[in-house]
């Protein structure tokens, strides 16, 4: 390499490095840029089963049911228009009722049954989620007397 | 009394650092000696009036004077001592005047010690400091003001939020404060440099050990922080990729790199620019990162802080100072001259890989963390950006990293041979071949990232030793060795993060008292479920025994908390720690059958990952004791070189 020129080849290298890392980036993203779904974006633009996403919404009143093994729970997931069929093997986070917001990340199955792996319920009175902001979820939600675990 | 002290204290503190920014901006435009003389006092005295203020408020905690909304809102009277003590920083007008202190006193210790500098460079990197300063001041002062009253005064405090009341707590924001303001130290050094243009050897060798020190900081604060979402949260996991890690994780990229060019820029007088462009991009990724966690802009499980004006308030600083920086950049550039050259297979050429790699991973995150945002911002269309992204994005390139950090150490500075650099790692490469073989025959089910990640860091934990083979040990300086030990720290954590990712095992099960559970070579015996309390919480506590392999029985008794102050619940998990991993506990809820889920997680080897954090730390110690001491020692030198003269 002609020394003359090593401040602009490293140059070259560094916006080659960024570009590279842009497009690395981009690419990744366009396959995950989706990645948060309310149960209307499901139905609208359904992904593909086994595809990491995460759902948000309200878990809709009267919904929970636990299996027999204790540790499974279904549930459905509204956001005032459409529903989704959830279920989860694990420990409930300590604020997941009946009414309140949920972000849960799973994926799809075949069968359009939505698989969590892990829950994230409100945790404290003030706390919505950042994705759960502004959605309009008061399609049924009874707002007395249900906050009794 | 003592609020108003404080508050008196913070405006004197404010004043003198306009008087040390007039002083300095007056003394190197005016070249007036006396001027510049009189800023080193000045830059002390102001240190030491903001850290009484913050003395004072501290003082206001641990007497719980209920008559200070900020005690009010974030403390209670029958808060154990150590979470009063901790509570004065775990809010937000606390921790922006711990901010400003450590600014302070900062700028107060350049001032005493600095004397290796030219003095224009000096008073110009003071004068800068005193402006970023001027700018939190006048946040406290104007929109966060952590002295102000409350009347009438309340009976007792609001509590802190009950995920906070944790040890970790005491240690992990300050932590991460350090660091962000030892990058400020260094964005000061690199505008003084260019304003009195300057940039060289010896003003890297000036803010090295700032940059040491801050990047010792945030590996300790990430480490710290990782641990403490690892069992305070009770998810398990050690890394969410949530927008709050990543705020701290993009300045400690940042402050890597530098570290690695500051040195080429020290050692070689190379890669001038660059190094002063990435001191600009280091400090804009904690001013970023104080953004992202003080303005509320992310809800996610920390961030706290919901107040809008904050964050503009924010985001006007970060524009001043990243604007004004980048502005000075792009009209000073031309007069920073080209440094020294090198071949591409040299010492440098490995320093400028780890670099670019390094600044393509914080490309990475960064436009993961703030695409949402930004998205948002525009269309109002929200979306998130999760571990998928991310793991898969910076996943490949970190490994390059860390097969090109156990190559560059072995290679010579300014020019070197790819054959004689083959030979010397050949034995590491084997290994590495070696372990992939093994790993490959004898485990099923390993993605493909956990195996060549856990192969390559058996490597590379070999290698990095390298450096040491045949040379006088008691002759090779202490920097060296921080290099290996920070080196091998990497390569530890790599094999606890592939370990865990790999092989933890999992069992979760709805049980009653004396049901047994086996998980690995584990068994637990769930004895009885009991009520708890403590100083302001009661909890409902799993009495179990576990037993590795039929050893010895051990008790442990993860809660479930009640605060009653904050009406709040959390999971307390219960670890138990062995040297071959961890056990993870967790208690759910019971049901009607009196039946309690529990959770328990086996992870081999997932202390590694903590525990090669520390070692990357403790090499960094190491190295800046060994630059410090040598620059005492060739300070002394000159001393006396000027007295025999």
């Amino acid at each position: 390499m002609k020394a003359k020129h090593q401040r602009l080849t490293l140059a070259v290298l560094a916006l080659l490095a960024l570009v590279g890392a842009g497009l690395l980036a981009a690419f990744a993203l366009q396959d995950q840029a989706s990645y948060f779904y309310t149960p209307s974006d499901i139905v609208a633009k359904k992904p593909a089963a086994g595809q990491a996403i995460r759902l948000g919404g309200m878990v809709e009143e009267g919904s929970i049911r636990h299996d027999d093994d204790g540790v499974t729970v279904n549930f459905i997931v509204q956001d005032g228009t459409e529903r989704q069929a959830v279920i989860y093997t694990g420990i409930t986070p300590d604020l997941f009722v009946e009414g309140s917001g949920v972000v849960a990340d799973g994926k799809l199955t075949g069968d359009g049954v939505f698989v969590a792996e892990t829950l994230l319920a409100k945790h404290d009175e003030n706390y919505i989620p950042r994705e759960l902001e502004g959605i309009d979820m008061t399609g049924n939600m009874v707002k007395t007397g249900t906050l009794v675990e | 009394m003592i609020a108003e002290a404080g508050l008196i204290a913070l405006w004197l503190a404010a004043g003198l650092a306009m008087l040390q920014f007039a002083l300095g901006a007056v003394g190197v435009r005016f070249d007036r000696e006396d001027y510049c003389a009189a800023i080193r006092p000045v830059a002390v005295a102001q240190g030491v009036l903001v850290t009484l203020s913050f003395l004072l408020l501290i003082w206001l905690f641990l007497r719980s004077d209920m008559s200070v909304a900020l005690v009010v809102n974030n403390s209670a009277s029958v808060k154990p001592l150590l979470y009063k003590f901790a509570g004065t920083w775990g809010n937000h007008e606390g921790s922006m005047l711990l901010w400003v202190t450590v600014m302070g006193l900062a700028g107060a210790f350049i001032a005493l010690f600095e004397r290796s500098l030219k003095v224009k460079t000096l008073v110009t990197t003071l004068a800068a400091q005193a402006f970023i300063s001027i700018g939190f001041y006048a946040f406290l002062l104007i929109s966060s003001n952590p002295f102000e009253r409350m009347f009438p005064v309340p009976q007792d405090g609001q509590g802190l939020n009950p995920l906070l009341q944790d040890p970790g707590l005491a240690f992990h924001p300050p932590t991460l404060y350090f660091g962000y303001v030892g990058l400020s130290v260094a964005f000061s050094f690199a505008v003084g440099a260019m304003i009195a243009r300057d940039v060289g050897p010896a003003f890297a060798r000036a803010m090295r050990p700032w940059v040491l020190g801050a990047w010792i900081f945030l590996t300790l604060g990430i480490t710290a922080g990782s641990y403490w979402a690892y069992y305070e949260l009770g998810w398990g996991g050690w890394w969410f990729w949530d927008p709050v890690e990543n705020a701290s994780l993009m300045p400690w990229l940042a402050a890597t790199a530098l570290l690695h060019s500051v040195t080429v820029l020290a050692t070689r007088d190379g890669l001038r620019a660059w190094t002063v462009m990435l001191a600009v991009v280091a400090f804009s990724m904690s001013m970023i990162g104080t953004f992202l966690v003080r303005s509320g802009i992310l809800t996610s499980v920390h961030a706290f802080a919901v107040d809008p004006e904050r964050g503009s308030f924010i985001l006007a600083l970060l524009a001043i100072y990243i604007g004004g920086a980048m502005a000075l950049f792009a009209l000073r550039i031309g007069t920073v001259r080209e440094g020294a050259r090198f071949e591409p297979v040299s010492r440098e050429g490995a320093l400028v890989a780890n670099n670019l790699l390094l600044s393509a991973i914080l490309g990475i995150v960064f436009v993961g963390t703030l695409y949402p945002l930004v998205v948002e911002a525009l269309t109002n269309e929200k979306l998130s950006v999760g571990p998928p992204y991310f793991n898969l994005a910076t996943g490949p390139l970190a490994l390059i990293l860390v097969a090109i950090m156990a190559a560059g150490p072995l290679l010579r500075w300014r020019r070197d041979n790819i054959k004689t650099l083959l030979g010397r790692i050949s034995f590491p490469v084997l290994i590495t071949a070696g372990a992939l073989f093994l790993l490959v025959l004898l485990t099923t089910g390993m993605s493909v990232l956990s195996l060549l990640g856990l192969a390559l860091a058996v490597g590379v934990a070999v290698a990095s030793f390298a450096p040491l083979w045949k040379r006088n040990l008691r002759r090779t300086p202490m920097h060296t060795y921080g290099m290996v030990i920070a080196h091998f720290g990497i390569a530890v954590a790599l094999v606890g993060m592939a370990s865990e990712s790999s092989f933890t095992e999992e069992r979760l099960v709805a049980a009653v008292p004396g049901d047994e559970i086996t998980v690995n070579k584990w068994k637990l015996k769930f004895e009885a479920i009991e009520p708890v309390a403590g100083p302001n919480w009661t909890a409902l506590e799993a009495r179990m025994t576990a037993q590795y392999d039929g050893g010895k029985q051990v008790e442990i008794a993860p809660q479930n908390r009640m605060f009653a102050a904050a009406q709040t619940q959390t999971s307390e998990a219960a670890l138990l720690t062995r040297w071959n991993g961890q056990l993870y506990v967790v208690l759910g809820e019971g049901d009607a059958q009196g039946r309690w889920q529990i959770r328990v997680w086996w992870k081999p080897f997932v202390t590694l990952i903590w525990y090669g954090g520390i070692l990357v730390a403790l090499g960094g110690l190491l190295a800046l004791i060994g630059r410090l001491r040598r620059r005492y020692v060739q300070h002394k030198q000159k001393l006396y070189a000027e007295m025999v003269l």
